[in-house]
């Protein structure tokens, strides 16, 4: 139960793969679902019925199943029907849906925050509904949804973890194979929270700084 | 395609058998980082020297971990030291240990929120810190508490998939044995076992925001 690090000299790759698998699916998923998030804000604030009907659907039924079973839908559903696709895609692509209906949500927050007069003013002056929100609207939603983004983010990179589930050779599926070797829980999975932390720990602090400069500048 | 076989009803049994299990590791898991949490979130708020720095530093490094981590660290450790507890008992204590930092961050900004100027003015009166806590910082603090810690609990309900990988008997991994028996069933599984999930979570998604109207209302 020692803290002698050394013994893990010889995992230093598998350390290093692990950790390079980990960010990118956090940075792949974290660009899909901001796509897929902004469409399906756009969807339930349009004044569109069916559009609406679709994106609260959307957000409600992908807030409320574990991702697990939406990961399992790729990496074991779409092969039973004959699609072949990586266990790295899959949790990558499980991610970004999971994490699209939460960051839907904190899309749609911040453009109701923006006042209504705006979205009128652009309007009467001439704008389209799609070019009121693109140059009026959204940039202005965007200072307040980038504390809720950054939280998002914090917490793609934990659910990133889900890949050890399918064998898709991130951070935690190489502690998994490292610790098989040497048998010793503290030692491996410390040094395992602590690449954690290195990642998350300063992504927090400064969603928090943000949080509370723009809570300032609000009042 | 054949579903009859993967839809049998030893096999809905099987997978409602599984749900029970999910419900039972949720309900002890809520049950304990609920009165945990609350005692972290009250610690880290009442700025009691060395307390309140422990929780501090408890609260950051597990909120800060993947749950997933936490649940292997448990199963591996309990084995490892030679604790022979069932899979059920090391996934609720894992469970706890994670949900309760994120339970703690909740009941603190709670009781961040109530106003200075009633805390003042119950010191004013001569309650003492204890009283003044019991009487006006918890009751009107821990109301605000309610939706963000059903999310929470919410979140802790999808969450029991994890332990999927620890062969912890619930839902998704029963789903699994059967699927893997009857491959082309894939799909359809994943649709029901979701369905499940959602219909406990919107229900209680649902009540926790007319909870919240009626509060705030």
């Amino acid at each position: 139960m020692g803290w002698d690090f050394t013994v893990l000299e010889a995992y230093q790759q598998d350390f290093i793969d692990g950790f390079s698998v980990t960010l990118s699916a956090s940075l792949l998923a974290l660009i899909l679902s901001l796509i897929v998030g902004t469409f399906v804000a756009l969807a339930r604030i349009s004044p569109i019925r069916l559009l609406q009907g679709l994106g609260t659907a959307y957000v409600e039924f992908f807030r409320n199943t574990p991702l697990v079973i939406q990961v399992f839908f790729f990496a074991m559903g779409l092969p039973s029907i004959g699609v072949d696709i990586s266990e790295f895609a899959a949790g990558a692509l499980g991610l970004s849906v999971y994490t699209g209906a939460f960051i839907a949500e904190a899309i749609r927050a911040g453009i109701q925050s923006v006042p209504k007069g705006q979205m009128e003013a652009a309007r009467s002056s001439g704008m389209s509904y799609m070019q009121a929100m693109r140059y009026v609207v959204l940039p202005q939603a965007f200072k307040i949804v980038i504390p809720p983004l950054g939280n998002q983010f914090v917490n793609l990179v934990k659910n990133s973890s889900v890949l050890a589930i399918i064998a898709g050779g991130d951070l935690l599926y190489h502690a998994d194979l490292v610790y098989s070797q040497i048998f010793n829980v503290t030692m491996v999975y410390g040094f395992v929270a602590l690449l954690y932390l290195v990642i998350t720990l300063p992504l927090s602090y400064g969603v928090n700084r943000l949080e509370r400069r723009l809570a300032r500048s609000h009042t | 395609m054949d579903f009859q076989q993967a839809f049998s009803p030893e096999n809905i049994l099987f997978l409602l058998q599984g749900f029970l299990v999910t419900l039972k590791v949720a309900f002890f898991a809520i049950l304990f980082s609920f009165i945990f949490g609350i005692l972290l979130g009250i610690s880290r708020y009442s700025r009691i020297p060395v307390l309140s720095h422990l929780s501090v530093v408890y609260i950051e490094v597990i909120r800060n971990l993947p749950l997933l981590l936490i649940i292997f660290f448990g199963f591996f450790a309990f084995r490892e030291w030679g604790l022979q507890l069932p899979i059920t008992t090391s996934v609720i204590v894992s469970m706890t240990i994670f949900t309760s930092a994120l339970v703690a961050e909740i009941v603190r900004s709670g009781l961040n929120s109530v106003d200075k100027g009633l805390i003042e003015a119950a010191r004013a009166q001569g309650f003492t810190y204890g009283q003044t806590m019991i009487h006006i910082i918890l009751p009107l603090g821990l109301k605000r508490t309610i939706p963000p810690m059903v999310s929470q609990f919410i979140s802790l309900i999808k969450d029991t998939s994890l332990a999927v990988i620890i062969s912890l008997p619930e839902v998704t991994h029963n789903a699994q044995i059967i699927y893997n028996k009857h491959f082309n069933a894939t799909i359809p599984l994943l649709i029901i076992v979701s369905l499940l999930y959602f219909t406990v979570n919107y229900t209680l998604s649902l009540t926790s925001r007319r909870l919240e109207q009626k509060l705030v209302g």
